[in-house]
């Protein structure tokens, strides 16, 4: 019997690739939710688009077809021992593998009035049922650190037509991801929301009380002091580990894991957001906190519990979000700031919210990554190119066969091409477009 | 291998077993519910048939309360849905009554039937955790443009109320029209200012789930009823409409020369509503140049094609009724609309209609349009639908599409996205599509018995017919082969066998000299086909029940012409849905908003190309995924149904091909 704690998408995963490989019991037990859900569209049942029900990607007869046992209920201790866990309720399950998938939750730093009333983040589903029930007299709310899922709050709130403050600690919009030119073209972008009130290089100093315990205004470290009827917190999450206490399984800020995401315990294993590695992967960090690399997890961990013992393995980085408006990936490494070795290319359109930046290394002219902005582009290709170790000439010259836009959208691959090569002093010629999976078979 | 490959995928697109065991077969209660259904139609049907004689009225009742039953147990979540889908299926055994019944009874076993279906439709979508109210947060916060528009909407409502419920005869109609339709436009437009401007361009669907308009509420049940009501009048009862009517005489008079009547209100309203709801949806998706120029061409479509052509055709006297021939010729309205083809157009290949296009009065003109029609369905669709899939049609020209899309675009979450209303609908839109068939066939062939046309070179007679259309189902029997082969879909299989039938019954007909093919009379067969599918499902649940079941009822679970095309899109075609590698975070946007309840997501979590028969090519899906993970894209035949997620093999993710 395999035992999985938390239905997120990586321990969903899991249980559905266990199952595509073999006929053992699967539990998935979850004190969050009955059934899976995508929280990743969470802000979307508060703004009206969708219902809870629409966020469940599964119908409930395909648990019941697929013999995936689940149960809602919270595990208050696991003995790795006797290979049991034990429930709130005081049930006792008996386990052969136990998967841990228990994701994240909202980091708290201490802050002096962080556990008032009116004060949450938008990480479960409570969270987003907090929220809702917070809306009733909300009139200001105040977002502290500028991130994506404080950038969906703000969306969220706006959708109401709230007042939204905005504490970051960067002088760039999520610096510490996104390079210099990319944050501000985006925080051009947020000026065009009325309502949103965005305060750079500030910080959470204290969340003020009122009589009921509830916060009423936020103080800041530049001093300014906002009226709010809810704070936001939003500075990150950290592993949500609090399940292994009490027990052997090596924690540090997560469950340490190995690159087969084996804990120190046999039989044990740790997946998605809650994982850390002993040994990050190069270029990765050693907690993956997204939604693609919980699923790789999930179907990792899958495979090495059926018999194939598998060391995870994602591949390029590649990720998307959204700012409001503007949507964005990324393909390969695009770090905030340029390494040695490496140059950069960025093309812009304003008036279209358009921003495309290319990193390759300079003497190989090996192409590392792309972060686009208002345009989009084809994933398979782009990994193609990446592990092909493409050039990027080679990847501006089929660009037009790597839009992923709808028919009829402005192109501008003839204005890339033409400010590379003025820029870089290359004649790159664009090739017309090519259905991509003739490009990659070549 | 690759067939097995693909049966696979299938599978698995639809939710059903990962272990790899493909059987689905029925349960034991659908198997028993769906023998009542079945066996309780052919008893009702069979009881009207042999209406009068000794057991007759038995065989009605009881085959009434066999379908009835049947339904129930075969849609039963909960008990709501149940009796919801019992009173479905009595509404409608109630209004074919009313069809057969005179015009006092008729009218109102129209109304209990429509209205046992609205309430049934209420019943089997409730949501027990929803309020069913009017106060909505989103009333709330509009702001004064938003106020103004619906107010002059409203107002605009209003008086057509007073001249079509309360009876009215407003003078100098002139007056009164412009007075509506200018607050309506202007309503629409104000109302549109006052949502979409100041904000940015992009995806603007805030408050649809809680709006009561939008979301099964109060105002959306009231917006059914009387969508509905209007539709049971416009076809059965046009007494009721008379004042409505005399409010449109000037427009009629100077535009066509002569009074209203119910056709031309109704045309009339038609393209006005897609165009100013028209210009609403294109503002609403600014962002997105495939829906501002798809939705343009919807609305020329309508106002030039549906419209303008139809009218001229009129004014050259391509129309009216002819003494000689004693029928009307109808190239007025939906026939002379270029691209009204069979089988949507149903009339099109009757008797009545080829007597039209062959009328000496009517040349060149009627023979024009006779070989286009033949060309339009034999030869444009196929090769068209080939090239870009069967969007060009649903999306880009259909009148009924057009409507869908831009009035109804507020309804478009509406749509089921289970499985099991997968199932249903794929049986019935393609028995729709046999049925229709069948009538064709059926009204033409007699005819054929008994008189011939001359067209050109040639003489259409029952001999010509004969060879033709054996030759065209011979080529069916021929497609649903191969395709079967291709794809290892056994149900094709019954696609070939029953055209075999068609054309044995046929074969038996010609050879033994018979005039009827399908022992049913003829007559009886089109006046089936045109009251339930033609008038009631088309028009009346088609629309007036967008607010309740969504904007593609008609257009999923009923049209012939989908059928048809969708065959194509799903075994031969170059379109697909493309979906974005691994970028796909499962938010499901897509099937929330897929009107044709797609459940869009569960290929593009997988990263697999999305296929499917009932696809639009709406492009919604595309417009409201957040990551961008969906295109509407036309490719290579080769590999349009292998998966191309990014999997992760020992060497790291790689593409699978």
């Amino acid at each position: 019997m395999i035992a999985i704690i938390g239905n997120g998408i990586a321990g969903v995963t899991a249980a559905r690739y266990i199952r595509k490989r073999s006929q053992e019991e699967i539990l998935i037990i979850s004190a969050e939710s009955k059934y899976f859900f995508s929280r990743t569209a969470l802000m979307y049942v508060y703004m009206g688009h969708m219902k809870f029900e629409h966020l469940e990607p599964y119908e409930p007869h395909f648990w019941e077809k697929n013999r995936i046992q689940l149960k809602q209920a919270r595990v208050s201790s696991i003995n790795t021992d006797q290979k049991e866990l034990e429930l709130e309720n005081g049930e006792k399950i008996a386990f052969d593998s136990l998967i841990l998938a228990t994701g994240s939750k909202p980091n708290k730093f201490g802050w002096k009035g962080q556990d008032l009333k009116r004060v949450g983040g938008l990480y479960s589903k409570q969270d987003l049922e907090y929220v809702e029930k917070c809306s009733d007299i909300l009139e200001t709310a105040v977002i502290v650190g500028g991130g994506l899922i404080g950038i969906e709050l703000a969306e969220m709130f706006l959708s109401r037509n709230k007042e939204v403050h905005f504490l970051v600690r960067e002088a760039n919009f999520w610096g510490g991801v996104l390079p210099t030119e990319d944050s501000q073209f985006i925080m051009e972008h947020f000026k065009k929301h009325h309502g949103l009130h965005m305060h750079y290089e500030d910080e959470l100093e204290e969340i003020i009380s009122n009589e009921n315990g509830e916060a009423k205004a936020v103080l800041t470290k530049s001093g300014k002091t906002i009226d709010c009827q809810f704070v936001g917190l939003t500075a990150g999450v950290s592993p949500n580990i609090g399940v292994t206490e009490g027990t052997s399984i090596e924690t540090n800020r997560g469950i340490k894991v190995n690159r087969f995401l084996e804990t120190n315990i046999k039989d044990v294993y740790a997946i998605g957001d809650c994982a850390e590695f002993n040994e990050p992967l190069p270029d990765r960090r050693p907690i993956e906190q997204v939604w693609y690399t919980g699923k790789f997890m999930g179907e990792t961990v899958a495979k090495t519990i059926t018999g194939e013992r598998s060391a995870y393995n994602p591949g390029h980085w590649f990720n998307s979000a959204k700012f409001f408006d503007i949507e964005y990936q990324t393909y390969g490494n695009v770090l905030n700031k340029l390494s040695e070795g490496q140059s950069e290319f960025i093309f812009k359109d304003v008036d279209r919210n358009v921003l495309l930046h290319f990193v390759f290394e300079t003497e190989s002219r090996r192409f590392v990554g792309v972060n686009n902005f208002g345009i989009r582009l084809r994933h398979p290709l782009f990994n193609e190119w990446l592990l092909q170790g493409a050039t990027i000439e080679e990847v501006l010259k089929n660009l037009r066969s790597a839009n992923f836009d709808p028919e009829f959208y402005k192109k501008y691959e003839t204005a890339v091409i033409n400010q590379f090569n003025a820029e870089f002093n290359t004649s790159i010629e664009l090739e017309k477009a090519k259905w991509w999976q003739t490009l990659i078979a070549k | 291998m690759v067939a097995n490959f693909n049966r696979e995928v299938i599978m698995a697109n639809i939710n059903f077993s990962l272990s790899g065991d493909q059987a689905e077969a029925l349960s034991r209660k659908a198997k028993i519910s769906l023998g009542l259904l079945i066996t309780g139609i052919v008893l009702f049907a069979w009881g009207i048939y042999a209406d009068g004689k000794g057991l007759a009225t038995y065989y009605k009742i009881l085959g009434f309360f066999m379908v009835c039953t049947g339904s129930g147990l075969f849609y039963n979540k909960r008990w709501y849905t149940s009796v919801g889908s019992i009173l479905f299926v009595a509404g409608i055994a109630l209004a074919y009554l009313g069809s057969l019944e005179s015009k006092e009874t008729e009218y109102l076993l129209y109304i209990s039937g429509f209205s046992g279906m609205m309430l049934g439709s209420m019943l089997f979508t409730y949501d027990p955790e929803k309020k069913y109210n009017l106060k909505t947060h989103y009333f709330k916060q509009s702001n004064w443009s938003q106020r103004i528009g619906l107010f002059l909407s409203g107002l605009g409502v209003g008086i057509m109320f007073v001249a079509w419920l309360g009876n009215i005869n407003l003078d100098p109609s002139w007056l009164y029209l412009s007075l509506t339709l200018g607050s309506m436009a202007l309503g629409i437009l104000l109302y549109t200012y006052g949502t979409y401007n100041g904000h940015t361009a992009g995806i603007k669907n805030n408050h649809v789930m809680f709006n009561a308009m939008t979301n099964r509420g109060v105002l959306g049940f009231v917006a059914g009823i009387l969508l509905t009501l209007f539709y049971i009048q416009l076809y059965w009862h046009s007494e009721s409409l008379t004042s409505l009517i005399s409010l449109f005489d000037s427009w009629s008079e100077l535009k066509r020369g002569k009074p209203a009547d119910q056709w031309f209100v109704y045309g009339t309203l038609y393209s006005f509503v897609i165009l100013f709801l028209g210009v609403k949806f294109i503002i609403k998706y600014r962002n997105n140049r495939y829906q501002l120029i798809r939705t343009i061409v919807v609305i020329l479509s309508q106002l030039i094609l549906a419209d303008m052509i139809p009218t001229i055709m009129e004014a050259m006297n391509y129309n009216g009724t002819s003494a000689e021939i004693g029928e009307k010729t109808r190239y007025l309205g939906y026939d002379a609309n270029p691209v009204q083809s069979w089988p949507l157009n149903y009339d099109a290949f009757t008797p009545g209609n080829i007597q039209a296009y062959t009328y000496e009065g009517h040349q060149p003109v009627g023979m024009a349009y006779f070989f286009w029609s033949i060309v339009l369905f034999l030869v444009v669709t196929p090769v068209v639908t080939y090239y870009v899939g069967k969007r060009w049609y649903c999306s880009w020209f259909c009148g009924c599409g057009g409507l869908a899309e831009t009035a109804g675009d507020s309804y478009r979450h509406l749509s089921n996205k289970s499985v099991k209303a997968w199932k249903i609908e794929r049986w019935v839109i393609h028995s729709i599509l046999v049925f229709v068939l069948i009538m064709t066939i059926a009204s033409l062939y007699p005819y054929l018995t008994g008189s011939e046309f001359v067209i050109g070179f040639a003489t259409l007679n029952k001999t010509l017919f004969f060879f033709i259309a054996a030759a065209l189902l011979i080529l069916c029997v021929f497609l649903f082969y191969r395709w079967y082969k291709k794809s290892n879909r056994k149900v094709l299989l019954a696609g070939a066998i029953i055209s075999i039938f068609i054309l044995l019954f046929l074969s038996i007909a010609f050879f033994n000299g018979k005039s009827n093919v399908f022992v049913i009379d003829s007559k009886s067969i089109k006046s089936a086909y045109s009251f339930f599918i033609g008038a009631a499902f088309s028009g009346v649940i088609g629309v007036g029940f967008y607010p309740i079941l969504g904007n593609r009822v008609w257009c999923r679970f009923g049209c012939p012409m989908a059928g048809y095309m969708g065959l194509f899109q799903r075994f031969k075609s170059r379109f697909r849905i493309t979906t974005n590698g691994s970028q796909c975070i499962s938010c499901g946007n897509c099937s929330t908003y897929c009107e044709q309840g797609i459940d869009v997501r569960a290929y593009a979590q997988k990263g697999e190309n999305i296929v499917r028969s009932s696809c639009v090519g709406c492009g919604i899906c595309s417009a409201v995924c957040p990551r961008g993970v969906l295109k509407l894209e036309n490719g290579p035949e080769e590999g349009r149904f292998e998966p191309n997620p990014l999997e992760i093999t020992k060497d790291g993710v790689k593409l699978n091909m």
